[in-house]
């Protein structure tokens, strides 16, 4: 593919990337999905929409989110430094609450009156709910039931901040069958209801959107570096579940030729099997929810389980920029597993006093096999998208602990 | 003529009959709905994320998947149903991905061979329907859209725009299943297609008994009945083509007979 002069112009109008994206919905949403562009597009023009959504993200969210040097993680690994971008340290301990933040201002401009969300981990949900009860509208998340197993404090965070918390158990009771069931809702309650979709995946406009919102972590990280090094990352490394943080960090360095990227897909139990969530490297080209892009699938296009010790990194698809910029060689992605993940974690844990999510801990588990392999005056950049709290159950069970 | 527009020329309205394919013996519940005067059958294409549809229909996807059912499997119902039935028009309806997966042109090659009318993708609008609708028109199989109350006089025109063999006028905003629309907003969104395109149309979403169906059928070409059948094929199993039948039998009066007892 011959190297377009920006990475940073896409979506097209009809919100295509390259042969990704798009709008495929049923003919009932398509009105709404227009309307949606609509109304985002001005507030996209409006400096007062964006006046608004500086401010919560500084008073109510915590922006900027700091950036930080790993002194004990780099000495460590013994090559590149290895810096984070601090979006753990967000309100509701995630990057989502930047796009929720976006998303309701959107929804309220629109006068829409009723939230609905889904969620895998829980991370985008609780960030759902309490942006829901910030401006008092109700708020139902969509939940696989697997998940409302694996991730139970999430569960009653949401039903803290008034969520109505809907397990799903249709399919693989998981994140997209919980997305299946948001887009059913939204059919049916189009008038008065707004979908906040949690990361950069699903029908135009919401790719770009999410992507949009989440940017703010790659704006103040570049600003950051420039600022604290006088110069640009080598690497940006970012965990991948339907692709928001990895996007949200990427996307406003997409133009630097001298930034290389990579974005992590989980590996699971290893991509020579099927239990893996990988849908870059171990999947192909198709339609889900919405859009076209890579997806787990068989021979006959049914969409396959994804497997993860991350239950938000456990989508079947990817957002469909990802796709596009994989096929255009922008970015490199890879796959760490399970167990890389855990070490990484712990990793994390005991040289930084920080203990990561499990998502993030991919990226870590990453820039655990590259650093080593890079000049000590070279910079890592990674994203640590959010924090291990809501994780430690999972984690005590994988290491035969009980609390 | 085409099967379609065969069935859709005749002065009655046409009672178009949806399974999901895979759902128990599929070939003795065809033939039942055929047998007790269906017009269309519409055989849905099972995939695992049937985002459109209801309870009833997502479970029937998911029995006919958990039961093995592939693509081929599909096909071959549709190969022997036009060999068993050579003049009742035969409308596959299903999902981009599985429609998509081998190429537009590899499925719409495959469909018409296995000798179907008509291909209903739920998920590809006009907006994205440059590879599928051109494949399937090369064929000689109608792409079926699907128009909706969310359909407004702006956007009618391209849904129009490349439909053949009838619309598909879903009554309610929301998935198959339970819900009902009135029939005063079914009339008059019918008018409104009709005031644009030749097309007959056929009104589903929601049409669970004779009674509703007859309603429909004065104001509309063509009457689709889904979940409450796949709900039978569900519940009954084996049993299913006696009480596909028995349901089909009193649809098929209640639609066929809605224009006279209006005329008497
Ligand atoms: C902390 C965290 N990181 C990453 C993800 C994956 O989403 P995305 O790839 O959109 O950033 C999630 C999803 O729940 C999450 O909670």
């Amino acid at each position: 593919m011959n190297s377009p002069n920006s990475f940073r112009t896409q979506p097209d109008e009809r919100g295509h990337f390259g042969q990704f994206g798009g709008r495929y919905v049923a003919e009932t949403l398509m009105p709404l999905v227009l309307d949606l562009e609509r109304e985002y597009r001005k507030a996209q023009a409006d400096p007062a929409f964006q006046a608004e959504f500086d401010d919560l993200l500084e008073h109510y969210v915590g922006r900027p989110s700091p950036l930080y040097f790993a002194p004990r993680l780099t000495e460590e690994l013994g090559g590149a430094q290895v810096w984070f971008k601090r979006d753990e340290l967000n309100h509701t301990g995630a990057h989502k609450i930047n796009n929720c933040i976006g998303q309701i201002l959107l929804a309220i401009r629109m006068g829409k009156t009723r939230i609905i969300a889904e969620t895998g981990a829980g991370q985008h949900g609780v960030a759902t709910a309490t942006v829901c009860a910030r401006f008092g509208l109700p708020c139902v998340i969509y939940m696989g039931a697997e998940d409302v197993k694996r991730q139970s404090p999430n569960v009653f965070r949401m039903k803290l901040l008034g969520a109505e918390v809907i397990p799903v158990t249709s399919g693989g009771a998981t994140l997209k069958d919980a997305m299946n069931e948001g887009l059913r809702d939204w059919v049916a309650n189009v008038h008065d209801t707004f979908y906040i979709i949690g990361t950069a995946a699903g029908p135009h406009p919401y790719p770009e959107m999410v992507r949009n919102f989440q940017s703010v972590i790659g704006k103040e990280a570049r600003a950051q570096m420039l600022a604290r090094t006088g110069r640009l990352p080598d690497l940006l490394v970012a965990a991948i579940g339907g692709g928001s943080n990895a996007l949200g960090l990427f996307h406003p360095f997409l133009d630097d030729p001298g930034v290389k990227m990579l974005g992590v897909e989980a590996a699971g139990h290893g991509l020579d099997g099927d239990e893996h969530a990988a849908s870059l490297l171990g999947g192909s080209p198709g339609v889900l929810h919405g859009n076209r892009t890579y997806l787990l699938q068989d021979e006959d296009g049914q969409i396959t389980e994804g497997h993860s010790i991350s239950a938000g990194l456990d989508y079947p698809g990817i957002g469909p920029e990802h796709a596009w910029l994989k096929e255009s060689g922008r970015v490199d992605y890879t796959a760490v597993t399970d167990a890389e993940a855990l070490d990484a974690f712990q990793l994390l844990c005991a040289t930084e006093g920080i203990i990561p999510a499990l998502e993030p801990s991919h990226a870590i588990a990453a820039v655990k096999k590259v650093a080593p392999t890079m000049p000590k005056d070279s910079i890592i950049l990674a994203n640590l998208c959010g924090r291990g709290d809501k994780d430690i159950f999972t984690v005590a069970e994988r290491l035969g602990v009980e609390l | 003529m085409t099967r379609l527009s065969t069935t859709f020329a005749q002065p009655r309205p046409a009672l178009v009959c949806f399974i999901t394919a895979g759902d128990g013996d599929t070939a003795a519940n065809l033939d039942a709905l055929v047998e007790a005067g269906a017009d269309v059958i519409e055989l849905g294409m099972p995939f695992t994320d049937p985002m459109a549809d209801g309870p009833a229909i997502q479970s029937a996807n998911l029995r006919s998947l958990g039961a093995g059912t592939t693509t081929a499997d599909v096909l071959r119902y549709a190969t022997d149903f036009r060999a068993r039935h050579p003049q009742v028009p035969l409308v596959l309806m299903g999902y981009a991905n599985p429609m998509v997966r081998r190429g537009p042109e590899w499925f719409a090659e495959a469909a018409a061979a296995a000798g179907v009318d008509g291909v209903i993708c739920v998920d590809i609008p006009p907006e994205e329907d440059d590879a599928l609708g051109p494949a399937l028109r090369a064929k000689g199989i109608a792409p079926i859209r699907l128009a909706t109350p969310t359909t407004d006089a702006a956007r009618l025109p391209q849904v129009l725009e490349g439909s053949q063999g009838f619309l598909y006028y879903v009554s309610v905003a929301g998935i198959t299943g339970k819900q009902q629309a009135q029939i005063e907003s079914i009339e008059a969104n019918v008018a409104r297609i009709k005031q644009s395109s030749d097309l007959p149309v056929a009104v589903g979403f929601g049409v669970r008994t004779p009674e509703q169906a007859a309603a429909i059928a004065k104001v509309a070409d063509g009457v689709v009945v889904g979940s409450a059948l796949v709900e039978i094929c569900g519940e009954y199993g084996a049993e299913a083509p006696a009480k596909l039948r028995e349901l089909t039998s009193a649809l098929a009066a209640a639609v066929h007979g809605a224009r006279q007892e209006q005329a008497a």
